[in-house]
């Protein structure tokens, strides 16, 4: 059984195809077909010069393209602007054939260079069903995209948070520990200064407070401005400060910032018409080759030197060796940074 | 409710009476932080919280404001979005009737938490249409009022709009469509992109 279809029902069906005749030249095209050069007069010109078949490859006779018969086409309609479209070909027993088109996944670009509309679809197409898709899935996203970089925003701000001491603005405890970990994970030459002020105690006591924080404030201030950029200053305690120093190569260059640090914390800090005299004492480890170092040695031994600097005299800084570690056995017990601070 | 709902309230408080109202309803809604992220889910009670505050700030009662919303949210540049995806459903405005039956499951096809209220389109003689709402929020039918109008306009047809509410609380817009291609309407350019 055969049907015959007038054009004007493959019009409705398919608003996007073309007949042949056996000859190849083209005899019909659809509504929507034309759409795609307004100004050409399709029928009558040959398909392969309208046409070039892109899959398969090398189609350039009508043979060659009879042979294509139910395969799916890429095509490229020739001119301004190439048009990059899908295609099967059928062939009915007096040797014509239809070819059907379609934008395939160009069909976003093929609606804007030739301003379709719904009614350039069929009823049937789901053209229109995945522009809106396309449409939606997209301001979705794009309300998405914002949520996530506000919430990046918020997180690095809760980091900053997280790692920053609220009083003096300094690195905390937390970042300072990861900071180490990673200089030992990375087995770098770095140095740690542990520093404790002195007197401060006496400040809180007789002036307040508010004195003690002043205090505190000024002198996170004037770490920072002696030690270099790349160096981390952490507050880990009440008045106990510590400084990671990457890449130090030379032992002079601790020498300097030590007595730098020292220098400025003599200066006496004005507050509310008192004086407030304090000092700091600084114990510091070089560490050359990590290998055998952890975290929790490294930080002991700058201990150990701070300690030496208090019973030296205070105000000054003290570079570790093992010799220390044996003086301080024998001289007080080491618990730990506790052990030291009831000492000072 | 789906944040999406309260940011679109959020929205037409802030392009239409400013920051300072929005900030106001927020308070008394107790919304803090006093806004809305369109892609989190809230809790159902502070839809009808938000509204209520809303009536109670531009003082105008909630029917009134939930039409407002309605046209606010197929004319205003900010939600543009909105009434091309509505465009879509359909090339006159009986198509687009019809498509308002896929609407909730248009919409989660989008966002697949978002759900929609169900509305229900049926068609008399002569024109005449009642599309039946069913909310958990009060007023929808309203809402719904305030877009039909627009899109009425929008397609070119001239339409009558009323609404009944049974004393189920269940809302009904019934449409009379009086002339078809009124006007010329809106253009709708499918390849255009909202912005």
């Amino acid at each position: 059984m055969t049907y015959a279809f007038s054009p004007t029902v493959l019009d409705v069906l398919c608003p996007m195809h073309l007949t042949l005749d056996a000859g190849g030249v083209i005899t019909h095209v659809g509504p929507t077909t034309q759409k795609l050069r307004p100004d050409l007069t399709l029928v009558g010109r040959e398909f392969l010069e309208t046409f070039q078949v892109m899959r398969p490859r090398g189609i350039t006779t009508l043979d060659q393209l009879w042979e294509t018969r139910h395969i799916k086409l890429h095509l490229e309609m020739k001119g301004n602007p190439p048009a990059r479209l899908k295609g099967i070909l059928v062939t009915d027993s007096t040797g014509a054939a239809i070819v059907n088109l379609s934008f395939g996944i160009s069909i976003l670009d093929g609606v804007r260079d030739y301003a379709l509309t719904n009614a350039d679809f069929a009823a049937t197409d789901l053209a229109i069903e995945m522009l809106y898709l396309v449409e939606a899935k997209s301001a979705a996203m794009e309300a998405s995209r914002k949520l996530n970089l506000r919430l990046q925003g918020a997180k690095i701000a809760a980091e900053e948070q997280a790692f920053t001491d609220t009083l003096t603005g300094l690195k905390n405890r937390r970042e300072l520990d990861q900071v180490l970990e990673r200089l030992l994970a990375a087995n770098v030459r770095f140095a740690v200064m542990h520093i404790d002020l002195d007197y401060f105690k006496a400040v809180n006591d007789s002036l307040g407070h508010a004195a003690g924080d002043h205090v505190l404030r000024v002198v996170a201030k004037a770490m920072i401005e002696e030690t270099r950029a790349t160096d981390t200053v952490a507050r880990v305690g009440g008045d106990e400060f510590t400084v990671i120093l990457p890449e130090v190569g030379e032992i002079d260059v601790l020498e300097r910032i030590g007595r730098r640090i020292i220098d400025r914390i003599k200066v006496p800090i004005p507050f509310n018409g008192h004086q407030c005299e304090i000092s700091a004492s600084i114990g510091t480890v070089w560490i050359q080759n990590s290998k055998s170092a952890t975290r929790e040695t490294v930080m002991e031994d700058a201990d150990i030197a701070l300690y030496a600097s208090k019973n030296e005299g205070r105000a000054r800084q003290t570079f570790y060796s093992p010799e220390l570690r044996k003086t301080a056995n024998s001289a007080a017990p080491i618990k730990g940074r506790g052990g030291i601070k009831s000492q000072a | 409710m789906h944040g999406l709902i309260n940011h679109s309230f959020q929205s037409f408080m802030r392009d239409s009476y400013g920051e300072r109202a929005w900030l106001e309803v927020a308070a008394r809604a107790g919304i803090t932080p006093p806004s809305f992220e369109a892609m989190l889910s809230y809790d159902d009670a502070i839809t009808p919280a938000v509204l209520n505050a809303m009536a109670l700030v531009l003082r105008r009662s909630s029917d009134e404001v939930m039409e407002d919303i309605g046209t606010y949210l197929v004319t205003h540049p900010n939600t543009e979005a909105v009434r091309r995806l509505l465009r879509f459903g359909g090339m006159n405005f009986e198509d687009f009737l019809y498509s308002l039956d896929d609407l909730p499951d248009r919409a989660r096809m989008a966002v697949s938490d978002l759900r929609l209220p169900a509305i229900e389109l049926h068609s008399h003689e002569a024109g005449r249409y009642s599309l039946i709402c069913e909310s958990p929020i009060a007023g929808f039918g309203h809402l719904m009022m305030g877009v039909l109008r627009v899109m009425a306009d929008d397609y070119g047809t001239l339409a009558v709009l009323d609404l009944e509410q049974s004393e189920t609380g269940r809302e009904t817009v019934q449409i009379q469509l009086i002339e078809t291609d009124y006007s010329n309407g809106r253009v709708f350019d499918l390849g255009a992109r909202a912005s």
